[in-house]
């Protein structure tokens, strides 16, 4: 078996994903003594972090294996399962590792959650990452831009290095580089969905949470390299869905599995969207800091937890379906997700307009039943097999 | 006159009815704003610009309020069964749905008549992610233009000059402008500032009626009274002489009940004697509200201090807005909205009342449906015990969906509440003796 082997790399991948010890990221920490800053979902300027020489470190909950013990004591009944995961991360020394985490103003969750890690982790960077929901420049961007700088100051204070134009304009370029590899392998799993499975193409992405960039640019190549070269992996009669929803609260991996076996290829979906939040390349050129902002302004995905004014819900959906060739969406929110929950009536009108079959489910991160998703989605992709275009 | 009715009476006080005609006038008034040719604007209660509507004469609408009155008169549970029957999820906020449903349902308002589609959406979006999504589904209802006012949240517990100037900038080059189209009007900084000197001289009235509960007992309950009292300041009136007027009258009736020792009133009269003093954090449920009440009112359960009271404006804390700084203030104004603050400047907020108003405990009534309020609140029940060493009370209910009030276990729970109050009391007293 060649080291280029892509269920290999899965399997590590999904080791390094499982991993609640962050082994990966305490490695670096010792080879580097650089800082190691968490983040919940979705996006963070993650150039910035590593222009800086710190690692950013996706924290994405703690998904289907993780026991709740203390962290149910934070939250009422009615919540989504990400907060108390995570909180018992931090309670139960996974986190340890994190010199600070960075909250994206996402919901209403995450932020309350920032609050919580201030008051339980005093001693770490705890910060709420507010970013801007108007867009011109002379607005969000100023904005945005002056919470980046106080970001930088505050990762500076805690001992990272300075931010240096010159050192975040290269963080760009490699984090291009990486953009580029992940809009490729996303690119031939539109083309050939049996080529790049879901199910490895996630714990792929998961893996790249924690990785130091340039090793997880490392391995996109050799499983690109490895996937075209597999001569066994061939098409089967499968609906190509479009799976969203999933932004925040990850589904555990059983459930993406069970889509799958369920006659289901995902050919796009919200998953692990740090990746691919910035639709494309950030220029390399002029001020560095102006286009990191530029790029959030002006190239990020139509998420639900972004105000979208004149464009209208769900037509970037459509969009996205058409792009995929998708013939049919799955949402797939996570229970209590407001974000996604609120979008979904009006992105499910515009999904009908357009004539595209749907279906609907909720989960939670350990959910460990699978089998009412399973006779859903089969039976979903069937009609499509059987009726589309009838 | 029988019992009952004599209750009744008793319930009626003068700023309660002049408060009622107040908000009843207003409702009047935008139903026949399509014939007097008003403009309206639909907005939210917290980071309300009620003052800088009025300086346009727009009219504003508020949906979480058409919301809680839906659901004091009994119509909520249909509207959020129609909202679900549309699609929208059991899981979330049950405002949204009850306002939708509502305008599914013809958009009658609680004085029976229809309130106008909007002019203009004003998205203060303060304090509660929601807001952005409700305006992003009513926008896809009504041919109506939005204004976004993205208010910075206070992450870190303060205001910067960055967040000052961002939410200043928006106001000026984005909202203000959108409000000189919908009503032909330009904008007219003196009138807005002589509103803003009348929300001062309001606030101040508002502050001493509710600094008053620091009396033993306490002329007021500050959180089932106090959404009474909080209503014309937190709605259409803020700015207004109306409100100068009845904040005048309200103090002057909550001092003459100092004077003569009296409790607060309840729905079913004088109430009895104050056993209880409690803080309690997070909204009420509106659906079954007076019920609720009498469960503290009949315990001799007083509410001294709540956080709810808050939520459209932090008062106590010496905020006033300042007619000097138009903009500036009316920004300040919004970052500085109670669920717009950090949880450890919520939590130093409740410690300070549990404190300052020499209060038994808090009680916090999570909100199902309102994650804004909500995720987090056990965590800082406890950091509340652990630094006053008063007992915390938790119980679950929602805003406006009747399915999840448990009158029942509620009652039970707030029983071994009380009960665990009077241990703690007998606990120092035994140590002091």
């Amino acid at each position: 078996m060649s080291a280029a082997d892509p269920k290999t790399l899965a399997e590590r991948s999904e080791e390094i994903y499982r991993d609640y010890e962050f082994t990966t990221v305490r490695r670096w920490k010792e080879r580097t003594g650089g800082l190691a800053i968490g983040y919940m979902p979705i996006y963070v300027p993650r150039e910035l972090l590593h222009a800086q020489g710190c690692l950013p470190v996706g924290i994405l909950g703690g998904g289907d294996d993780l026991e709740i013990i203390r962290g149910d004591a934070f939250y009422q009944s009615y919540i989504c399962h990400i907060p108390r995961s995570t909180i018992e991360l931090g309670l139960n020394g996974s986190l340890d590792c994190l010199d600070g985490m960075l909250f994206p103003a996402i919901c209403d969750v995450i932020r309350n959650l920032s609050g919580i890690w201030k008051l339980k982790f005093p001693d770490k960077l705890s910060r709420y990452l507010d970013v801007p929901q108007v867009f011109e420049p002379e607005l969000g961007g100023m904005f945005y831009r002056h919470e980046l700088e106080e970001l930088a100051s505050e990762l500076e204070r805690r001992g990272a290095k300075p931010l240096e134009p010159e050192a975040l304009r290269e963080s760009i370029r490699v984090f291009n580089e990486n953009r580029a590899l992940v809009r490729e392998v996303y690119d031939l799993r539109i083309r050939e969905p049996w080529k790049v499975p879901s199910a490895e193409l996630y714990v792929l992405m998961r893996a790249g949470l924690v990785l130091p960039v340039e090793e997880f640019t490392a391995m996109l190549r050799e499983y690109l390299d490895g996937v075209r070269a597999d001569e066994d992996r061939k098409p089967m009669d499968q609906a190509r869905i479009l799976l969203t929803g999933s932004f925040c609260e990850q589904p555990p991996l059983g459930l993406i599995k069970t889509l799958e076996r369920a006659g289901c290829y995902i050919v796009d979906d919200d998953l692990v969207q740090i990746h691919r939040w910035l639709l494309h390349d950030i220029p390399e050129d002029g001020d560095p800091m102006d286009r990191l902002v530029q790029a959030f302004l002006d190239d990020s995905m139509e998420s639900p937890t972004r105000y979208i004014d004149e464009r209208g819900k769900g037509k970037e959906l459509v969009e996205r379906v058409e792009g995929s060739r998708a013939e049919g969406v799955i949402f797939c929110a996570p229970s209590f997700c407001d974000p996604a929950l609120l979008d979904q009536p009006m992105v499910v009108k515009a999904v009908e307009k357009a004539g595209i079959p749907w279906t609907a489910f909720k989960y939670a991160e350990n959910n460990g039943q699978f089998q009412v998703i399973r006779e859903q989605a089969g039976t979903f992709a069937d009609s499509i097999k059987l009726w589309s275009g009838v | 006159m029988n019992k009952k009715e004599e209750s009744k009476a008793a319930q009626k006080d003068s700023s309660q009815i002049r408060q009622k005609n107040m908000i009843a006038a207003h409702y009047s008034r935008l139903a026949r704003a399509p014939e007097t040719g008003e403009k309206c604007a639909y907005t939210f209660v917290p980071g309300n610009l009620t003052e800088l509507l009025r300086s346009f004469d727009l009219l504003p609408v508020l949906p979480e309020i058409n919301a809680l009155q839906s659901a004091m008169r009994g119509k909520s549970r249909d509207y959020i069964r129609l909202a679900e029957k549309a699609g929208h999820s059991e899981d979330v906020c049950t405002y949204v749905k009850c306002d939708l449903g509502m305008m599914e349902s013809g958009n009658i308002g609680p004085t029976g008549e229809r309130l106008p589609d909007p002019d203009l959406l004003l998205l203060s979006y303060t304090g509660c992610f929601t807001f952005m999504k409700w305006f992003e589904i009513l926008r896809e209802e009504y041919d109506a233009p939005v204004a976004m006012l993205h208010v910075p949240y206070q992450g870190d517990g303060e205001i910067t000059d960055s967040m000052r100037k961002y939410v200043v900038d928006q106001l000026r080059n984005k909202v203000i402008p959108a409000m000189e189209k919908v009503s032909g009007r330009a904008y007219d900084e003196d009138r807005l500032k002589e509103e803003l000197a009348r929300s001062a001289k309001a606030e101040d009235d508002l502050v001493a009626v509710l600094e008053s509960a620091r009396n033993k007992p306490s002329p007021i309950d500050a959180y089932f009274g106090g959404v009474y009292y909080i209503g014309p300041i937190f709605t259409a009136f803020r700015g207004s002489e109306e409100a100068v007027g009845y904040y005048e009258a309200l103090r002057a009736e909550i001092e003459e009940r100092v004077r003569l020792g009296k409790g607060p009133i309840t729905p079913d009269g004088e109430m009895g004697p104050e056993k209880y003093r409690i803080v309690v954090e997070g909204p009420p449920n509106w659906t079954s509200f007076r019920e609720f009440w009498r469960m503290f009112a009949e315990e001799g359960a007083v509410v001294v201090a709540s956080s709810y009271t808050k939520v459209g404006g932090v008062y106590d804390n010496g905020f006033r807005h300042d007619p000097s700084r138009p903009l500036e203030t009316l920004a300040e104004y919004c970052m500085g909205c109670y669920t717009n603050l950090n949880l450890p400047s919520r939590v130093d907020m409740l410690v300070r009342y549990v404190e300052e108003y020499e209060a038994d405990g808090l009680l916090i009534n999570s909100i199902k449906s309102c994650n804004s309020f909500s995720a987090g609140q056990l965590m800082m029940l406890r950091e509340v015990e652990n630094r006053t060493g008063k007992p915390g009370g938790f119980i679950e209910s929602d805003l406006v969906d009747p399915r999840y009030f448990s009158a029942a276990n509620i009652k039970n729970r707030l029983e071994s509440y009380f009960q665990m109050i009077e241990q703690k009391r007998a606990g120092v007293a035994a140590r002091g003796a």
